[in-house]
């Protein structure tokens, strides 16, 4: 196997993880995960060296958001069972962490799970998604306050129409 | 020294949850901490959630990864999914010359949508099979009866392979293809000096239409609807040689069902 298939292939753990928060389930988790594979092995001629996570991460959030706004011009069908929190063990507070997920705003999600859970720094983020390192810093401020405020109990406002 | 005036903003507290900071200022940010609970209290509360979220999501990916993720698979089925998508954009430039050549007859009648996806397949399948040599089709036309009987069970219609002796070509034989609608019959012909034409055939909910022209490159199409039946009659873009086998064949298949009374 290829060098960069290697590296493509060692990052594939981290990249379950992070679409799996990021979508809070996991059918459409490794649908998006695949995805990225498939669009990372057919663009091997457009990485030129450097951080493989980084550059992953950045396709699985691009086609999340393709995802998102295709969705947004379709009705949402939102299963009655929540699949994500059926497989947690016991209820130790882990269930209320994905709701509060849930209502964040995209960019501000990924913007945070790519610093908590990824590892990822300020600098990295914002090349990931595009954007000044002050616009993520703000994200994250935005999702910390927001998931703050869930958690201690504060009745959400409106739910966020997706 | 800290400056007692000197306040601590909250985009570098995050810096500082988030190990952005360097040494040197974690030290001063810890001390304003030390002082002022309510950020500390902040502080605590994103801390407790980055650990809710490795704790829910963390183990997640960490077991053996689905087969749908070998690599080696993925590139393959990517290649195939490039060769059929190349496929897909000759078609689709052979449908676009077709349409111009369409509209600048001015015709609107026919649905566009079965019009063009039986030419753009029919003149798909002439390309592909006239080059043939050795095996143009499945059933060579000296079983004709056999032929026809076999295509007709397929598309559960009776069809016709017209007699086109008078034009000067020969029945070669056909074949069974994937349409739009489903099965479609495949007759090709042969003139004199090698020239091919071919018909393709399908169903369809069109309304009837007389012939329609469809011109590409170097083909070009007739179409018509008898009887929820789409045809495509295609050969080289020469109009009126074209025009008089479309028409010869037309007759044919119009006549299909015996005439009342007759």
């Amino acid at each position: 196997m290829s060098e960069f298939r290697q590296r493509i292939e060692a990052a594939i753990p981290a990249l379950r993880r992070y679409a799996r928060a990021l979508t809070r389930d996991a059918e459409t988790a490794d649908d998006i995960v695949q995805d990225t594979l498939v669009r990372a092995l057919r663009s091997e001629h457009l990485f030129h060296g450097g951080d493989m996570r980084a550059w992953l991460y950045t396709i699985l959030t691009n086609l999340n958001r393709n995802r998102l706004r295709s969705l947004s011009r379709r009705p949402t069908l939102t299963s009655i069972n929540d699949n994500d929190a059926a497989t947690t063990g016991p209820d130790t507070g882990s269930r209320d962490i994905s709701r509060a997920l849930d209502d964040l705003a995209e960019d501000q999600r990924a913007a945070l799970l790519l610093v908590v859970l990824e590892g990822l720094t300020y600098r990295e983020v914002a090349e990931v998604q595009g954007v000044p390192i002050g616009t993520v810093m703000s994200r994250l401020a935005r999702a910390r306050m927001q998931i703050k405020a869930y958690l201690d109990g504060e009745r959400p406002a409106l739910r966020r129409v997706k | 020294m800290i400056d007692k005036d000197q306040t601590i903003s909250e985009e570098e507290l995050h810096a500082y949850v988030d190990g952005e900071l360097p040494a040197e200022r974690r030290g001063v940010i810890e001390s304003w901490l030390t002082a002022h609970p309510e950020d500390a209290a902040k502080v605590a509360a994103w801390r407790a959630q980055a650990d809710l979220i490795r704790a829910r999501y963390g183990a997640v990916g960490s077991d053996q990864p689905p087969q749908r993720f070998n690599l080696a698979r993925l590139a393959r089925r990517r290649r195939a999914g490039l060769a059929a998508a190349a496929a897909a954009a000759v078609v689709a430039a052979f449908v676009a010359g077709g349409v111009v050549g369409w509209m600048a007859r001015g015709a609107e009648a026919a649905s566009p949508s079965d019009l063009d996806r039986f030419t753009a397949d029919a003149l798909e399948a002439y390309r592909l099979y006239v080059v043939e040599v050795r095996h143009p089709v499945e059933v060579p036309g000296d079983q004709r009866p056999h032929l026809v009987e076999w295509l007709s069970k397929r598309l559960g219609s009776p069809l016709r392979a017209p007699e086109l002796e008078r034009m000067g070509l020969k029945l070669v034989g056909g074949r069974l293809l994937p349409g739009p609608t489903g099965a479609s019959a495949f007759f090709m012909y042969e003139g004199p000096s090698g020239e091919r034409f071919t018909l393709y055939c399908g169903h369809t909910s069109d309304q009837e239409t007389a012939l329609r022209y469809t011109t590409g490159n170097q083909n070009a199409a007739y179409y018509w609807v008898d009887r929820n039946l789409a045809y495509v009659l295609s050969g080289p873009a020469e109009r009126a040689k074209l025009h008089d086998i479309a028409q010869a064949a037309y007759d044919q298949i119009d006549t299909r069902t015996p005439p009342r009374g007759g």
